[in-house]
């Protein structure tokens, strides 16, 4: 026998009374997980965005055109290192339940402004710029369908229609990319901008976006007071930013992600912290002549709080750890079927290593003052003698 | 009878509670020696300060004034640290209603104060099953405390305390939850303990029949001892 087996029998010295703390724990952890990573993905369009990156789009917001003219206009402006555009086509792979998230770009511009987020080989470079119907596909959505290079593919749009009354596009896949960054998302694909615009029915010469270099962070806010003002009183005035500030304002139309699993989360542990915490006062309390006993058997102040506190963080263990991997095993399940909406989605090792602290932090707080109390209880006062 | 041959000395020890306003005294310059190997029944009626002198001879009460010496250590002015690791090491406790942990089985509950001692698994196993041995219970090892009855219980808190062998065995009332038959054998296996292992043991008793197996019976009358009879 040693500390721990004393620790361990006397956590389940009543078994449904621990098993039903360990289930509160696990449910807890199991929720934080699931939330955590689903803020993460949320929130990595802002992790993976460059500092020295702007996005303009229309003032009145970005699903609103603007005239593809407004591209060398914003190319002339001094600050501008270099830039890009592209469209959002609301793609679909045979059905439009099968939702892809396709743009259609400028090819030469816009693979050198992805260039740091996506590894993109020269050869791939080139059988894009040659092809005008080629589309590059990230390894994400290649896995899905089972396509390869060499491919021709309908892609359907949800939002545009050829001219010919066709809702479908024809395209041949060049290249599969995958990532350089770990944040950044591989779910999607690129397509030639001229290929759209000369065969779609309405919104020619129309783009959603520019995305712009800057040649220094310093020079950012400049650079977009410079392009707003340019476009000042016209039809299609703009609104320039970060491509950090544009991504989480994205988000943000879901809803304050961060705070709602804060909530969730601080509301779960605050109950549970209550409920363990009592319930361990109460469980201490019962122990109070075992506690004297020990100590008269020689057993320090010290060591019996570590001992009472060993309890309660081995408790918020054997719930924790199953409940995060229980989270590990909704989040590898929902990752497949969210792809599309939630690129992205993981249980990365930051918010393993969160939830091993919450763990530790749990244990300590619902254990200190049942453990302070059998820490300072005195041996006569316990054993009820004097 | 040398310095060398006592093992307990209390050299003017006194004792008082305060209840509300007032303050109780239970001991005033309270003097008693009790030698090595000696077998002390004490009694007295209740209130008269039999459990706080085991609790003052334990280190788990401190006295107002005068000095406890216990082995050759004076444990009066010990830390609590101290006082604990002192514990562990010289004095072994048997209490009238067992104490034992209910989820530790008797080898287990026996094995408790040597967790204390930097003894490795395999020796503490060897020290655990001689104390069962002791206690002719080595065949009741792996139960539990709701698996043995009243006196096998008390059997299994006499082996644990002495398997650290300790110098003093203070026994608090330990037959006065059991039947005249486990009494006697409990009573027994102390008079054993003493006799043939040359343990100390100071025991507080209300019962004449086993106050008869000591040595000597000390009779507690207002914070004085009064010898009353010794044992053949």
């Amino acid at each position: 026998m040693n500390d721990f087996v004393l620790i361990r029998k006397n956590l389940f010295r009543k078994k449904l009374r621990a098993v039903l703390m360990i289930v509160s724990i696990l449910i807890a952890f199991a929720i934080f997980g699931v939330l955590a990573a689903f803020e993460r993905a949320f929130n990595s369009g802002e992790t993976v965005a460059e500092d020295d990156r702007l996005v303009v789009v229309n003032k009145i917001n970005f699903t609103q055109p603007m005239p593809v003219a407004y591209f060398n206009r914003v190319r002339a402006i001094e600050g501008v290192r270099l830039a890009t555009y592209a469209n959002w086509f609301g793609g679909y792979f045979q059905d439009p339940k099968n939702f892809l998230i396709a743009f259609a770009v400028e090819p030469e511009t816009y693979l050198q402004v992805v260039d740091s987020d996506y590894v993109i080989t020269p050869e791939m470079r080139e059988a894009f710029l040659r092809e005008r119907t080629g589309v590059l596909v990230g390894d994400a959505v290649a896995k899905k369908w089972g396509w390869k290079v060499g491919d021709r593919v309908p892609i359907g749009s949800s939002i545009f229609s050829q001219k010919n009354g066709s809702r479908s596009w024809d395209m041949t896949i060049v290249g599969i990319f995958g990532k350089r960054k770990p944040q950044a998302d591989t779910n999607r694909m690129f397509f030639h901008y001229d290929y759209l615009n000369e065969t779609r029915s309405f919104g020619n010469d129309k783009i959603g976006w520019l995305v712009l270099q800057t040649t220094s962070p310093d020079v950012n806010d400049r650079v977009a007071k410079a392009i707003d003002r340019s476009f000042a009183n016209s039809s299609y005035e703009t609104a320039t930013d970060t491509e950090k500030a544009f991504n989480k304002a994205f988000v943000a139309q879901l809803g304050n992600i961060a705070l709602i699993v804060q909530l969730v989360v601080g509301a779960a542990f605050v109950t549970i912290l209550l409920i363990v915490g009592n319930t361990m006062v109460m469980a201490v309390r019962e122990r109070t002549r075992e506690i004297g006993v020990l100590k008269t058997l020689g057993f320090s102040g010290g060591r019996v709080l570590r001992l009472i506190l060993g309890e309660t963080v081995l408790l918020a263990f054997i719930g924790g750890v199953p409940g995060i991997a229980l989270a590990a095993l909704a989040i590898i399940n929902l990752r497949q079927s969210l792809t599309n909406f939630v690129p992205g989605l993981t249980l990365e090792p930051s918010i393993l290593a969160i939830a091993l602290i919450l763990m530790i932090g749990l244990g300590v707080a619902t254990g200190l003052a049942p453990a302070i109390h059998a820490f300072r209880l005195k041996i006569a006062d316990a054993m009820g003698r004097g | 009878m040398s310095m060398s041959d006592i093992l307990v000395a209390l050299l003017h020890v006194s004792k008082g509670f305060v209840k509300g306003r007032e303050t109780i005294d239970i001991f005033e310059r309270l003097d008693l020696t009790i030698p090595t190997k000696d077998f002390v029944a004490v009694m007295g009626p209740s209130g008269s300060g039999k459990t706080t002198l085991l609790n003052l001879l334990g280190g788990i009460d401190r006295p107002d004034g005068g000095e406890i010496h216990i082995a050759g250590t004076r444990i009066d002015t010990l830390s609590e640290g101290d006082l604990a690791r002192w514990r562990a090491a010289n004095i072994g406790f048997v209490f009238q209603f067992y104490n034992l942990m209910p989820m530790l089985t008797a080898a287990q509950n026996v094995e408790l104060p040597l967790l204390l001692t930097n003894l490795h698994s395999a020796e503490r196993r060897k020290h655990v099953e001689t104390a069962l041995k002791i206690v002719n219970l080595a065949d009741r090892a792996k139960h539990y405390p709701r698996e043995m009855s009243g006196g096998q219980q008390q059997r299994v808190a006499i082996a644990r305390a002495i398997v650290s062998d300790p110098k003093l065995l203070l026994c608090d009332e330990p037959t006065g939850d059991l039947d005249r038959h486990s009494a006697d054998e409990i009573l027994g296996m102390l008079s054993i303990l003493n006799r043939e292992l040359g343990k100390t043991i100071v025991m507080v008793t209300h019962d004449p029949a086993a106050a008869r197996y000591a040595r000597r019976i000390l009779h507690l009358d207002k914070g004085h001892f009064v010898e009353k009879e010794l044992a053949a």
